[in-house]
């Protein structure tokens, strides 16, 4: 039988290499964005794999939620990235300096 | 070796091998297709988990939308990808030991020593017509009626920002103005002449 282990070991796995991502494409930022979609991912095999093991169906529902969130999310995401790119003709996250940070 | 543990392992090496090609490939387009093929075999694994209705939304919601958003956009905008891939060799090393390192402290934690099938045994499997969209839905609409209602008004909120953003105003463009149209007069168009009949 599938162990509890192997869904987390897995879901531990693709969220550190979600985080190895952000690391090298830290000048890229629609890859970073996918980044942030495999992180969500990674947890949401958490959230299922607590609730089948623990019988409840709460973390589903977390689950959806997640989901819904992470939409919207995208969809604003890539909203501001057509806006900076039409702007900024480039979505190099280094050329982002106008805050002065 | 069960079939059902040899299919966990296989969908999981492909979740594993997708997302490491998604933060490695040079061409953002094919780092898209591949985050695709990830979200697919993860709907695998939660079937697997007998989350048969997140399984069947993660591959409506995310693959046939976000991921359909994420491709249209990468398409219209023209990417210059080798200025955006300097600085990823001297990066990588630096990020292969982060990611070694949190995984392995993670692994640590969550290892077969502290969430093996000794400490959670793996639950009965539900009958053939057991439904798991009927219990998500039993839940959903009576215990978390207020999130769900919260979750569609965040929705709302993001079609209203995504528009709100990427509309603009062009000068250029040549259109009419409906409500100038339809407050036309008969007097504003047409022009009686009174006239002589010619002579032929």
């Amino acid at each position: 039988m599938i162990a509890l282990s192997d869904y987390l070991i897995l879901g531990a796995i693709l969220f550190a290499i979600s985080i190895a991502g952000i690391f090298i494409n830290r000048k890229n930022v629609i890859v970073l964005l996918m980044c942030v979609e495999l992180m969500l991912l990674a947890v949401n095999i958490n959230f299922v794999a607590f609730s089948h093991f623990l019988g409840d169906s709460a973390g589903q529902v977390f689950v959806f939620f997640i989901l819904t969130v992470a939409a919207a999310e995208a969809a604003i995401g890539l909203a501001i990235l057509v806006v900076l790119f039409r702007s900024k003709q480039s979505i190099n996250v280094e050329d982002m300096d106008a805050l002065k940070g | 070796m069960t079939l059902e543990k040899l299919i966990f392992y296989v969908l999981a090496a492909v979740i594993i091998a997708a997302a490491s090609m998604v933060v490695t490939r040079r061409n953002p387009v094919h780092s898209a297709l591949f985050l695709i093929l990830a979200f697919v075999a993860c709907s695998g694994v939660w079937m697997l988990a007998e989350a048969e209705f997140l399984a069947i939304v993660l591959v409506l919601v995310y693959v046939g939308a976000v991921m359909v958003l994420f491709l249209f956009v990468l398409m219209m905008l023209d990417i210059d990808i080798a200025v955006l891939r300097a600085g990823f060799i001297k990066m990588l090393p630096l990020g292969v030991i982060m990611a070694i390192a949190m995984a392995a402290e993670l692994i640590l934690i969550v290892g077969p020593g502290n969430f093996g099938l000794e400490q959670y045994a793996a639950p009965v499997r539900h009958a053939a017509d057991y439904s798991n969209t009927e219990e998500i839905g039993s839940v959903l609409y009576t215990v978390y009626m207020y999130p769900f209602e919260i979750a569609a008004v965040i929705l709302l909120v993001a079609i209203i920002a995504a528009i709100g953003l990427t509309m603009r105003k062009r000068p250029d463009t040549k259109y009419l103005d409906p409500a100038n149209q339809v407050l036309v007069k008969r007097d504003d168009r047409v022009r009686m002449v009174s006239m002589d009949a010619e002579k032929g």
